[in-house]
């Protein structure tokens, strides 16, 4: 299970770290799990038998926890994942118009990643930020009050900044 | 043990502290319909098919995970009751397919009685239906995600009783299923195809792959010479499937059906379970004289050479390299037997009967071809040779007794015992004292290597050497016995290890005891058909495998001497290392 390229192999000694700060604490996978998503951006199945090689819990049981919470995915991600809030108060201050916008503007459904790797659109039920509703996160920024008009040029921002990353 | 008092539909029993509500409902004389419960595999609470009324409590409530206490007061048959049942039950075949005309559990179906028993006559609830892909890669278990009803005692049993966890609950909501890890089949995450999933699963959502239709064209061509073996278990545990007491032994009705149904020879697998003894027995002495990788473990169960293969591939020299007695008989039943009775052996076709599905992925193994042919051809569960008994009609339980035919028919006690966890190494023992010590032994059973205890240990004393065995049973127990083997710390020189719950007996290919009659049961059904094979052993003419007439003669005739040329050529075989997933999870 180790890894060839340099730098999956960074990746994984990250993980190690991980995982060795939670191995002899019961109950720890989800959290482990979390953080191993963290790391690569998502749980592919080799990270997942990595896992579970280490931490000596049944593939079965780890692949069952993945696929029960929405919060893991084994999709790879965008560079910007952009999660809109369709918790109760987002979605009556009209969260759901954003998202619906928001799959118009980038071309895809939810759970999706544009092909150029730019954007995946995620849902999400609150972020804790209700006072700001309606609330969208990009990575780990919130962005809230939007409006429907806000989701072009929060696409184009994002557009313009990974172009001026990539020069 | 504290009692407590509890008063079930009025009718007061006293129970032990700690009893759920639905034992104690069945000392009242109350069956309580269940649906994911398993005695001593699974109890969950989760499909709220033993829904029952508590006194004082708000809701219904599960009676299966219900403890009582004392005083407790419980209606289990009020209409409130009857009709929350009624609804989970339709609302799981809301998405089950209505296909029970074609399915391969009508009859014994615990969803189906379920439906029967509260008179479904249609579902309130029908809608859409999750479509989920069969998994029919492997040679012996088919997969249906479409008929499970999420009971979760497949996974039960794949992670507590067997330890092998290939079967994990997926998923939620409507996309929910139990099956392996990603979605894949149970070749590619190399399950050990015991078949324990399918001897608990309630509906057809699994089942050994059916090889009927195989045995049913070899039988109708003229051309071919069609032979059958059939294991030490099935023969006790073929009885259930017509009605007789579980423990009966049907050894002689077996040969008549088999003789009715067409086969032109029928043969006995306990000819070539004494077989195994020689040779294994005679493997074993040679490791303990010569230096040999010990402890050596014996490899007669199928699954659990996979699973040591995939699991413990750095742990192979152990295994014994005898084939197991199906891989000998079919060996020699293309070769020894033509020889001796003048038949052309590319017109054998070679049908093994037995109580286990991993036998399917044994016989197809490319390295059992020793003859120049495949030594077995297909392999029948016993589920499978009684639909075949049915389907042609004969009347099994009144059939008299027949013999098997010459000169692989006749088996001694000890190759009946092999079906019974601790018979092999029994029937070693009994071999390898008089072959060592040249005495009679003073008492021919070895008490201590019986019964159902899951570590079972003995010291036997052969010409003041003193060997100590061990035998084990479930694959749980197996990877607790190789992790002290692989770390050095194994103390004994000969393992006997099954891969199912009480040997062969209670093997994934054996007819399927429903959650109702396993608790119906005095005593564990493994324990009762086991309690069969020793009473027939103890009945036998025969019951040691170095005395058995007809292996003398093939010895004499034909092989030469254990452990000789010719048996190092047909009768043993080697082992491939496997990886623990059958998928290259880098690429």
């Amino acid at each position: 299970m180790t890894c060839t390229c340099g730098q999956n192999q960074a990746l994984y000694a990250q993980l190690d770290e991980v995982i060795n700060a939670h191995k002899d604490q019961p109950g720890s996978l989800i959290s482990v799990l979390h953080k191993a998503q963290g790391i690569f951006g998502y749980l592919p199945e080799e990270v997942q038998a990595y896992v579970a090689e280490k931490m000596d819990i049944p593939l079965s049981e780890i692949y069952g926890v993945v696929t029960f919470y929405a919060l893991f995915s084994m999709n790879k991600k965008g560079k910007y994942t952009f999660n809109v809030c369709l918790g109760t108060a987002c979605y009556v201050k009209g969260s759901g118009k954003l998202m619906e916008k928001l799959q118009e503007e980038l071309g895809i459904g939810v759970g999706e990643t544009t092909e150029d790797g730019l954007f995946t659109i995620e849902g999400c039920r609150c972020v804790g930020a209700c006072g700001l509703a309606p609330v969208m996160t990009i990575n780990d920024k919130v962005h809230g009050h939007l409006t429907v008009d806000d989701i072009p040029k929060l696409v184009n921002e994002y557009r313009e900044l990974a172009k001026a990353e990539e020069n | 043990m504290e009692m407590v008092n509890v008063i079930i539909d009025g009718v007061q029993v006293q129970v032990e502290k700690g009893t759920t509500v639905l034992q104690a409902a069945q000392k009242a004389g109350i069956n309580i319909p269940t649906l994911c419960y398993l005695k001593d595999v699974n109890a969950i609470g989760a499909c709220r098919v033993c829904l029952v009324e508590i006194k004082g409590a708000k809701a219904l409530q599960p009676s299966c995970v219900y403890p009582v206490s004392e005083g407790l007061e419980v209606l289990t048959n009020t209409a409130k009751v009857r009709e929350a049942r009624k609804a989970v039950v339709e609302l799981l075949l809301s998405n089950h397919p209505a296909d029970c005309l074609n399915c391969v559990r009508s009859g014994s179906c615990e969803l189906q009685n379920l439906a029967q028993q509260m008179g479904i006559r249609e579902n309130r609830f029908l809608g859409e239906q999750s479509v989920f892909p069969i998994d029919d890669r492997s040679v012996a278990i088919v997969r249906d995600p479409n008929k499970c009803v999420y009971c979760r005692r497949c996974e039960a049993v794949c992670s507590k009783v067997q330890g092998v966890n290939i079967l994990g609950g997926i998923g939620r909501g409507f996309e929910s299923t139990v099956g392996p890890a990603f979605g894949h089949n149970l070749d590619d995450i190399n399950c050990s195809l015991c078949g324990q999933c399918v001897n608990v699963c309630p509906t057809g959502a699994l089942a050994e792959k059916d090889d009927t239709q195989k045995v049913w064209a070899a039988l109708a061509d003229p051309d071919k010479h069609v032979i059958v073996q059939f294991s030490p278990a099935v023969r006790i545990t073929i009885s259930e499937e017509f009605g007789l007491p579980m423990g009966t032994i049907s050894t002689g009705k077996m040969v008549a059906a088999l003789r009715r149904l067409g086969f032109d020879k029928v043969f006995d697998t306990n000819w070539s379970a004494d077989l195994t003894i020689m040779e294994e027995g005679n493997e074993l002495l040679d490791r303990l004289q010569n230096g040999g990788v010990l402890p050596m473990i014996t490899s007669c169960s199928p699954g659990w050479v996979k699973y040591c293969e995939s699991h413990f591939p750095d742990q192979l020299d152990h295994l014994s390299t005898a084939k197991s007695p199906q891989g000998m008989f079919g060996a020699m039943v293309k070769t020894y037997y033509p020889e001796t009775e003048g038949i052309d052996a590319s017109k054998i076709y070679s049908v093994s009967v037995m109580p286990c599905t991993a036998k399917k992925f044994e016989a197809a193994r490319p390295e059992l071809a020793d003859s120049g042919y495949r030594d077995v051809d297909v392999v029948v569960t016993v589920r499978e040779i009684a639909r075949m008994i049915k389907q042609a009609g004969i009347d099994f339980a009144n059939l008299p007794d027949e013999e098997c035919d010459a000169p692989m028919g006749v088996g001694t006690g000890a190759g009946t015992i092999f079906g019974a966890t601790g018979g092999v190494m029994e029937a070693a023992l009994r071999t390898v004292y008089e072959v060592v010590t040249g005495e009679t032994l003073p008492k021919i059973d070895f008490e201590a290597v019986r019964g159902l205890d899951g570590l079972k240990e003995a010291t036997v004393d052969l010409n003041g050497t003193k060997v100590k065995v061990a035998v084990v049973h479930t694959l749980a127990r197996a990877k607790e016995m190789m992790k002290k083997v692989r770390a050095g710390e194994a103390d004994y020189q000969f393992i006997e290890v099954m891969a199912c719950p009480g040997g062969c007996v209670g093997g994934g290919g054996t007819p399927i005891v429903n959650a109702l009659t396993r608790t119906m049961l005095p005593d564990d059904y493994r324990a009762i058909r086991g309690i069969g094979l020793y009473n027939d052993d103890k009945n036998l003419p025969l019951r040691k495998s170095h005395e058995n007439p007809f292996i003398v003669k093939a010895y004499e005739n034909f092989l030469g001497k254990p452990l000789g040329h010719k048996s190092h050529e047909l009768l043993h075989t080697h082992y491939t290392p496997r990886k623990l997933y059958n998928l290259d999870l880098n690429d």
